[in-house]
């Protein structure tokens, strides 16, 4: 509530005498003129001044700064709120009401008074009172309404009450058929939920809350109003929005979007978008929702129209957003590509707040994350890559001189919209070459990842590397900029000590960064980058580990000996073999792919075959013999292959019983894939004009492998059939 | 007059109209019209006509026109940038419009797709592609640039080809240009444009053929959204609009006017209470107010005979001062006979008449068709908006006495009109005409254009007040009918029969001889002040009805229809007020019409933002 901020800053405070305060409260505030030139904001309907301040709290309306500063001078006060508490102990329950109801005039808008209540223990009281049935209707409306006046106050207050069971008591109190008094505790419960600090989880405790909660929805529009904003700060898990789902939300909440009251509309709408996030199911049923005979991504279409409240226009885009991603609306719908995805460029723009900005630009990266399509829409539409670029330019020096206030409010998002730009970037060039060029072209583009890269904000650092990560998927980048830039320097300080979802992303980029052809890699490789892969290859997490032994995979390719030997040195045979049998199929490609650059080019084969041959065809029998998929064994064969290109490691294979049957075994399998790979290694076993040929020839012709090839002569896949010819020709010559 | 609704054949070129047999493209013309009238209400198509085609004189050699004026093809050589050949709009982009848009669909790229979009203005050389010279302004095909009045372009957007659908969009209110490709806003392209830019294509090279998308067809792009955002700005602005500096002047400045207003149309209980409860002191003695209240009341519903005599009575000289005044309250009172509802011809058809004499006894609806019929002059009729609206802005409120709204409706529905109207005033127009020329001044005479069609004399200018007088007579009906003893009740407003001056032998006879002494009356005038060509043709209608056999379904008989009494009424309540030195015109009605004149100054001026700040807006 503003009304702290004032107090902090703003009032220099003036003892009032306490009798002069008494005085004030008897009258119930309807003392006003005490403050000459106080403009109370002027209400329809207005009844008194008291009703106002209530509606000022409800944050009906704003009042002036001078209203603030003159409260705040009167409710200086401490002495008389033990009196409050005192007369809430009264024997008579008319005191008791009349007390309550003074104590709602005292605490309204005087979070110093509010406060000074919670410590003097007025809430377990109140809410005896509440719950206690001899109560008079009247008198437990007030505490609810005296609690919710609490309750508005600051953080600390709401853990106060959550602490004294507030929650079970008010949802307790929605049992009561008055609707008066359902609409206080629903008032109270909202503001209490809406808080960040009170745990969601409370909601969901007893099941029975949930279906009640729903039935009341159609008591008031006020009710309507309270549910709808408790739901939509409440859906926090797949678990929460299962249960709303399960227990009718869609059915509930949708006829509400057409409510005649405008926050009812905007709550529903909200229900709407969290429960539909990442919710395939939720989504689906809302594609089939009809609201007044029109299909619910119609009514959201309506509610994105250009003279609709911007919040409105969002978070429509975000229902929709959320139900395209869910699979439920096709990324060409029209309502898709001509009005979520321009209504979601618009919130980008410098016309727009930098609060929905934000919004608008992490929406828009997930609507458009998959599809190429909507990317290149967007790359075009009104100019959104070098709008983005605006993003950057937070606090602007502008605003650091001009206004402190506007600086403040700058540094608060500046973070969040250079994370949300970073995203965009990264959706945006997850693809298309074209748009990757054009956003490295924008102004200071790669500085400003540069510099986003070793930010203090995690969330910009992740943001910033996911985009690095989607643009280092152009060659011509990593061949370009990316070395203009030496973008290996902040990566690999980012890879020290980081938090596994950014060692993720940054290690991603780094196998890119490693590929043969870009010229970062002979700096990563000076920088030590090996030992770092290498303990990436023991972490927990499989995508660590499958980038760590990609980067690896990467840098052997065609990498000299000595890079190679470091590589195995580094990684050790045991870590080796291990990730030979990681459960992750992913890791274990890439280990065999390692395995098949290290072991190219004929020296490189026999130095490290004489070294650790005897693990590497332990490993390679047992993958052939194990259950694994046919892209895993092909990549084996090819390996063994490799093998077979040796000049001394050729005889790790001749020498060993199983393995020629192995291969006859799989030059005879029904995938072609697997029989051209055995064939090859064959052919390397028998080819001339290599030491022992004759030998290995002969060995082998008894075996019956020729028989085999000449069979696979006639294969009827070209390739097969040539490289059969191939190894056939050896025996001929 | 200038205020005919626009019929839009009469705008057609004259090209099309050879064609105009051909009924697909009458439908095509239909839609046409109406896609425009929609888009671009404040438009005044008399003044500035809507592009509607490529002018087949405003074009260089090399380009060929057909399929009504909307293909474009290249037929020239296409070598060197030399043979660069556009073609204009017919018309240039009315600022009226707001925001205009229309669009290209490139039915081929041809040789080397070297197409040009945009804009420029009259005179600009034919032989160029749009964008390379002064005033002239286009996006270019092959290369996806922008070229702003310069040979060199910027990069701006994609490149377009063969089956692509591009946008031009320039926005009135702010002077700049953006595009969209296939229904994709591309954004701002252009910003400082002159005003009178024509709609332009160019084409280089040989097969080059583009088709032009006026509003013959829906656009490819949700213009209409952009506009709505630009609607709800105006409108915004229009309502944040500073008001008064001191306190309680902008308060009391629309309290007087709604006192003024409800005293000038005799809404005398109202105007009491309302006088009462905002400390203003009545201007007009209330018997005065009840008197021409009664008056009114005599008029609209028929009793011209009563209406004249009590007026005579009560303001004795009023009519001998007035002749011509006196003369159309003779002729209204000749055309009630005919109805049958004249008080004289009354008592002597000896029965009540069922013919379509009366005013209903509650008030009547306001978009009955005579008012929809009269709506479409534009703003001319003035105080009848008033009454049209039933809703209350948050900052009205504001500007009325605590908890007064909610009692008096009315009084605070005008009160709406007020702020409104006087913010209107202020708002754009006032900015604009202190850059404007000098010519304009800031005090506009409201136009003296009619509802009637075929008056467009000074004394019949009150005309369009009229439509405000039959609300206020129910009003007052309600107000305080019983104590003037007026019983309008016995007349019913159902149509049963409509036989000529009720039906009645002696009636006929008695209105004959009044239309003689009308006769003799208007010779007497003619004689005495020289020819009125409008009391002439006022008397030539209304001997007119006396042709058919059935008056009411007569080319004249509109002139039967109840509505006609309120010009008649709204004349005489004028006249009655100066006799009292009080304005002739309600000062709020003057604002109304002021404002609307200020509008259609603001188009002339080239300020966009006429288009979304339309008085009708604010007073549904």
């Amino acid at each position: 509530m503003c009304v702290c901020n004032v107090l902090k800053h703003e009032v220099t405070f003036i003892a009032v005498p306490n009798d002069c305060i008494d005085a004030l409260v008897c009258l119930g505030w309807k003392s006003f003129p005490l403050f000459p030139g106080l403009k109370l904001p002027s209400l329809p309907g207005q009844v008194d001044e008291l009703q106002c301040l209530r509606r000022w709290e409800a944050g009906l309306c704003s009042p002036s700064r001078d209203f603030h500063r003159q409260l705040a001078t009167v409710r200086e006060v401490t002495a008389t709120s033990r009196h409050y508490v005192d007369r809430l102990f009264d024997p008579d329950p008319q005191n008791v009401l009349q007390g309550v109801i003074d104590m709602k005039n005292a605490v309204i808008g005087n979070n110093k008074q509010k406060a000074n209540l919670i410590v003097l223990g007025a809430v377990p009281r109140l809410l005896y009172l509440l719950q206690q049935s001899s109560s008079s209707l009247e008198l437990r409306t007030e505490c609810a309404v005296v609690l919710g006046s609490l309750a508005m106050g600051t953080e600390n207050n709401i853990k106060s009450l959550v602490d004294c069971h507030i929650i079970p008591a008010l949802l307790q109190g929605l049992l009561c058929s008055d609707l008066i008094f359902i609409e206080a505790c629903l008032r109270c419960l909202r503001t209490i939920f809406i808080s960040p600090v009170t745990p969601v989880q409370l909601l969901y405790t007893d099941p029975t809350v949930i279906p009640h909660i729903m039935s009341l929805l159609s008591r008031s529009q006020h009710t309507q109003e309270y549910i709808t904003q408790i739901f939509a700060h409440c859906c926090k898990t797949p678990e929460h929005q299962m249960v709303l789902f399960n227990h009718g939300a869609i059915q509930n909440i949708a006829p509400l979007l057409i409510s005649p009251s405008y926050k009812v509309r905007m709550q529903a709408l909200k229900c709407f978008s969290v429960l539909a996030y990442e919710n395939a199911q939720v989504s689906m049923t809302l594609v089939n929702v009809l609201v007044d005979g029109e299909q619910l991504s119609q009514v959201f279409a309506r509610m994105m129209q250009r003279d609709k409240p911007i919040e409105m226009q969002l978070t429509a885009a975000k229902c929709l957003t959320y139900m395209c991603r869910a699979g439920a609306i096709r990324t060409d719908d029209n309502c898709i590509i001509l009005k979520t995805l321009p209504c979601l460029v618009r919130m980008c723009s410098k016309e727009r707040l930098l609060e929905e900005r934000v919004e608008g630009a992490e929406t828009l990266a997930f609507l458009m994350e998959p599809d190429i399509e909507l990317q290149r829409i967007a790359s075009v539409t009104d100019h959104l890559v070098s709008m983005l670029a605006d993003y950057f330019k937070y606090p602007s020096s502008v605003s650091a001189i001009t206004d402190i206030k506007r600086l403040d409010h700058d540094l608060k998002h500046a973070h969040e919209l250079r994370q949300a730009a970073f995203k965009l970037y990264a959706s945006l060039g997850s693809n298309d070459e074209d748009i990757r060029k054009k956003i490295t072209e924008t102004e200071n583009m790669m500085d400003r990842i540069v510099s986003g890269l070793s930010e203090s904000s995690i969330k910009v650092r992740l943001a910033a590397v996911r985009c690095l990560h989607s643009l280092s998927r152009s060659v011509q980048q990593l061949r370009t900029s990316f070395h203009d830039h030496a973008v290996w320097k902040p990566l690999m300080k980012l890879l020290q000590n980081a938090p596994d979802e950014v060692l993720v992303m940054a290690s991603s980029t780094l196998c890119n960064l490693l590929l043969e052809f870009s010229p970062s890699k002979e700096p990563i490789l000076e920088s030590g980058v090996i030992e770092l892969l290498c303990s990436l290859t023991q972490s927990d997490s499989p995508a660590l580990r499958v980038n760590g032994i990609w980067a690896l995979m990467n840098m052997a390719f065609q990498a000299d000996q000595k890079v190679k030997v470091e590589i195995v040195r580094a990684l050790g045979t045991e870590q080796l073999f291990r990730l030979l049998s990681d459960p992750d199929t992913n890791v274990l490609m890439k280990t065999l792919g390692l395995l098949r650059n290290l072991l190219s080019t004929r020296p490189h084969i026999d130095q490290i075959m004489s070294s650790h041959g005897k693990q590497i065809m332990q490993a390679v029998t047992l993958i052939l013999e194990g259950e694994h998929s046919i892209e895993v064994k092909e990549q084996t064969l090819c390996i063994l292959a490799n093998i077979a290109d040796g000049n001394t490691a050729k005889e790790l294979i001749m020498t060993n019983d199983d393995m020629p049957q192995k291969i006859k075994y799989y030059m005879g399998h029904s995938n072609v894939k697997l029989q051209l790979a055995a064939t090859f290694c064959i052919s390397n076993l028998i080819w001339n004009e290599e030491d022992g040929s004759q030998e290995r020839q002969d060995k082998l012709r008894e075996m019956g492998f020729v028989d085999i090839l000449h069979k696979l002569t006639q294969a009827s896949d070209p390739s097969l059939c040539d490289r059969a010819k191939t190894a056939m020709q050896q025996y001929l010559a | 007059m200038a205020s005919q609704p626009s019929d839009p054949n009469k705008t057609t070129p004259k090209s099309q109209q050879l064609f105009s047999c051909d009924l697909a493209l009458s439908e095509q013309e239909k839609e046409l019209n109406q896609r425009l009238r929609s888009l671009y209400p404040a438009v005044n198509e008399q003044e500035t006509p809507l592009p509607r085609s490529w002018s087949p004189k405003d074009k260089f050699s090399y380009i060929g026109l057909s399929q009504n004026n909307l293909r474009v093809h290249y037929k020239g050589h296409g070598k060197t940038p030399k043979d660069a050949a556009s073609v204009r709009a017919t018309h240039p982009i009315p600022a009226a419009c707001g925001v205009y848009y229309f669009e290209v669909k490139i039915i081929s790229k041809g040789r080397d797709g070297y197409m040009g979009i945009g804009l420029s203005a009259q005179g600009v050389n034919m032989n160029r592609l749009p964008g390379w010279d002064k005033h002239s302004y286009g996006y270019h095909g092959d290369d996806g640039h922008s070229f702003c009045s310069s040979g060199t372009g910027q990069p701006y957007g994609p490149t377009f080809t063969t089956g692509d659908v591009i946008g031009c969009c320039v926005n009135l209110i702010n002077n700049t240009c953006f595009y969209t490709k296939n229904g994709h806003s591309l954004g701002i392209a252009f910003t400082d444009l002159p005003p009178n830019l024509y709609p332009t294509v160019g084409l280089q090279t040989p097969g080059e053929v583009v088709d032009a998308n006026f509003g013959q067809h829906p656009f490819v792009f949700d213009i209409e959204d952009y506009m709505r955002e630009w609607r709800t700005k105006i409108q915004a602005q229009i309502d944040r609009f500073p008001i008064g500096e001191r306190e309680g002047e902008w308060q009391a400045m629309i309290q007087k006017m709604v006192a003024s207003y409800l005293v000038h149309h005799s809404y005398c209980a109202t105007a009491e209470a309302f006088a009462k409860s905002t400390d203003q002191a009545v201007h007009e003695e209330l018997a005065s107010i009840k008197n021409r209240q009664k008056i009114q009341k005599l008029v609209l519903s028929g009793r011209m005979g009563e209406a004249i005599e009590t007026t005579q009575q009560l303001y004795p000289s009023l009519l001998e001062r007035n002749p011509d005044l006196l003369f159309m309250l003779k002729v209204r009172q000749f055309i009630e006979m005919v109805n049958g509802t004249d008080s004289e011809v009354r008592c002597l058809g000896g029965r009540s008449p069922k013919s379509q004499d009366s005013y209903p006894g509650s008030p009547r609806l306001f978009n009955s068709p005579v008012h929809k019929a009269s709506s479409s002059q534009t703003y001319q009729t003035s105080t009848y908006y008033i009454h049209k609206f039933f809703f209350l802005p948050a900052w009205v409120k504001k500007t009325l006495p605590e908890g007064y709204y909610k009692k008096r409706d009315k009084t605070t529905q005008v009160s709406i009109t007020v702020s409104f109207v006087l913010k209107l005033i202020g708002t754009p127009v006032l900015t604009q005409l202190s850059t404007g020329p000098k010519k304009y001044r800031f005090l506009v005479p409201i136009p003296s254009h009619c509802t009637a069609q075929n008056n467009t004399e000074v004394e019949m200018e009150v005309d369009h007040f009229s439509n405000g007088v039959s609300e206020s007579s129910s009003n007052g009906f309600l107000n305080g009918s019983s104590t003037h003893g007026i019983d309008l009740e016995e007349l019913d407003s159902a149509q049963s029969k409509r036989q000529l001056c009720g039906g009645s032998q002696a009636a006929i006879e008695r209105m004959i001889q009044f239309g003689r002494e009308l006769q003799s009356m208007s010779e007497n005038l003619r004689r005495e002040r020289g020819k009125n060509s409008a009391n002439k043709k006022m008397l030539k209608d209304a001997f007119s009805l006396l042709a058919y056999s059935d008056p009411w379904s007569s080319p004249v008989g509109y002139q039967l229809d109840s509505i006609q009494r309120e010009p008649v009424c709204s004349t005489l309540n004028s006249a009655i007020l100066e006799t009292h030195n009080l304005p002739k015109q309600p000062p709020l009605a003057l604002a109304v019409g002021q404002a609307a004149q200020c509008l259609s100054l603001m188009a002339r001026t080239g300020s966009g933002s006429c288009a979304f700040a339309s008085v009708d807006d604010y007073l549904h």
